[in-house]
């Protein structure tokens, strides 16, 4: 079966005002709002897009992480995904670990292509699909926005900072997906009722075989530096000389 | 213990990429560390002599095969994977060169990798921002495990010239794929200064309205000030600015010497990517805009009367 592997990710909600933790021991996630990280909800919907112009037959969505995963796993169903799995996983996951999940995985759904988003927007890494590429040793095309699907091969075009690069790539390989990709459909309510009988599979980390390893100890959590709050001036001829005295103009 | 510390360089075959000066600023401030940068194009000639003049290098490797003459991740990893091995730290930048290539080069070898390395506190300890760079984290690499990281330009200064360190020929065995091809790039020629580097910046955003009035309104001001032009996401998503333009959480982080943010209102993905900046102007005619909770200098008012004033007065 022609299938798509989508990795999405629980995360704070963007909205959502981070503070760090008194203690430096890490930012206050108890009780705020959780979201599909966003970029792996573009992913998805690109995945869902292939599907219904027929060059894909199945979307599996996966995530790796707390029993909690599985309400934004069955926000991905209410999308449209076909089913779900869910890795068991407490603690820190770190990219590499989450890649060689993802790798076993592949190993398991023999996917024709894999969709990540190119960052989560809580840790800002931007490794996982980068390293699971590695892993798989297939191509990887980051940042993408835009994907052809041609036969065996993808076209993709990827922002970088010169501009727009476009690579080909064999199939089967990973596409990072950036922001302008596509925007992700709204999910609708009977959708929702639907989505609660899709498969949703519960794996662990130990029965796909990985080690949950941390090699990255994270020692100290702190607010950023605040910038002083400015002056306000009335009028274009007070900014050039305002900024003048302060010696950048 | 002494560090020794293998920079991957930026460049398009020709110039060395600013981002790489950068990165032998933070590998300076990893203590008793010796920095070696490494040079992987199709002719690394020209480039490999520049990143030799930087200060604080002391040895350049060249590695030269014709599939690096566009840089693609599949082909470099194994590449630089290959010239690890006697490294104790291995350096790339932040940039999307960087973000692409790095965590392919640290998956191969099984190396958790560092992202956006902000401030160095140790050999082993480093500081990098999350959420949007709401907070910050000391993060600390295992004893005797190899650093893999990437560089965040706006936080270091770049290394200055005066240096002249040997270059070196390496041969590497590593097996490049043929399963990932370039295809093009597609960049926009301009004769402004460079986003990333530039030192002034003059930026818009939705409320340009049209990318006939972005153009208008804000590049006769930027010619005027040398500036750069930059783009908040909304612009960019509205099509009014090319996304090589985009500042923010998920477009260029910047920290020029003058930042001047028109017609932007300043959401906090943005003010990620200009937090660095040392002046920040806001023009908005919205007093309540969360720009202003930023900007060092502030302006109330209709963007389409202050910009034409302020390029009159300019001269």
């Amino acid at each position: 079966m022609k299938r798509i592997l989508v990795g999405i990710k629980r995360v704070v909600d963007y909205n959502v005002r981070i503070r760090v933790k008194p203690d430096a021991s890490g930012v206050i996630t108890e009780g705020v709002k959780m979201s599909v990280n966003p970029f792996d909800e573009i992913a998805l919907e690109e995945a869902l897009r292939i599907k219904e112009r027929g060059a894909a037959e199945e979307v599996v969505v996966a995530s790796i992480g707390p029993a909690d995963c599985q309400q934004q796993l069955r926000t991905c169903l209410a999308m449209g995904a076909d089913r779900a799995l869910h890795v068991q996983a407490d603690g820190i996951v770190e990219p590499l670990v989450a890649a060689r999940t993802l790798l076993k995985l592949t190993e398991r759904e023999q996917p024709f292509l894999v969709i990540l988003g190119k960052q989560a927007i809580d840790d800002d890494n931007s490794q996982t699909g980068q390293m699971l590429a590695a892993l798989w040793q297939r191509p990887q095309a980051t940042f993408a926005s835009k994907v052809e699907l041609d036969g065996e091969r993808a076209r993709v075009t990827r922002e970088v900072d010169a501009g727009l690069e476009t690579l080909e790539v064999d199939l089967p390989a990973v596409i990072t997906t950036d922001l302008r990709l596509n925007e992700p459909r709204y999910v609708k309510l009977p959708d929702i009722m639907k989505a609660k009988k899709k498969p949703l599979e519960t794996l662990t980390l130990a029965a796909l075989g990985v080690e949950q390893k941390q090699r990255l100890k994270l020692t100290r959590f702190e607010p950023p530096p605040q910038r002083q709050k400015g002056i306000k001036v009335k009028d274009a001829a007070e900014l050039i000389a305002t900024l003048k005295s302060k010696g950048v103009l | 213990m002494s560090s020794r510390i293998l920079i991957v360089a930026e460049h398009d075959g020709a110039h060395l990429n600013p981002s790489t000066a950068k990165c032998v600023s933070c590998a300076s401030a990893i203590p008793d560390g010796e920095i070696t940068v490494a040079v992987l194009a199709a002719d690394a000639g020209a480039v490999a002599s520049q990143a030799a003049a930087l200060k604080g290098v002391s040895r350049v490797l060249t590695v030269e095969h014709p599939s690096s003459a566009h840089p693609m991740a599949a082909a470099l990893a194994p590449q630089i994977a290959a010239l690890a091995g006697p490294f104790t730290h291995v350096l790339g930048p932040s940039t999307t060169f960087g973000k692409d290539l790095m965590p392919r080069v640290a998956a191969l070898l099984d190396s958790a990798q560092i992202s956006d390395i902000m401030a160095v506190d140790g050999a082993t300890r480093f500081r990098r921002p999350i959420y949007a760079a709401n907070a910050i984290v000391t993060v600390e690499v295992e004893p005797g495990a190899k650093v893999v990281g990437t560089v965040r330009a706006a936080s270091f200064q770049p290394a200055a010239a005066g240096g002249s360190a040997p270059v070196e020929k390496a041969t590497v065995t590593a097996g490049i794929p043929a399963h990932t091809r370039f295809v093009s790039v597609s960049a926009a020629k301009s004769d402004r200064p460079d986003l990333q580097t530039a030192s002034r910046v003059v930026s818009g955003g939705r409320a340009l309205g049209s990318a006939d009035a972005f153009k208008k309104t804000l590049y006769g001001l930027a010619d005027k000030l040398h500036a750069a032009v930059g783009a908040s996401r909304a612009a960019v998503d509205a099509g009014y600015a090319p996304n090589e333009l985009q500042v923010g959480q998920t477009g260029k982080i910047i920290a020029p010497e003058l930042y001047i943010a028109i017609g932007i209102s300043g959401a906090i993905q943005h003010l990620t990517g200009i937090k660095d900046a040392r002046t920040i102007v806001a023009i908005n005619k919205d007093s309540e805009a969360p720009i202003f909770e930023v900007a060092d200098v502030g302006l109330v008012g209709d963007l389409f009367q202050i910009v034409p004033e302020l390029e009159r007065l300019l001269g």
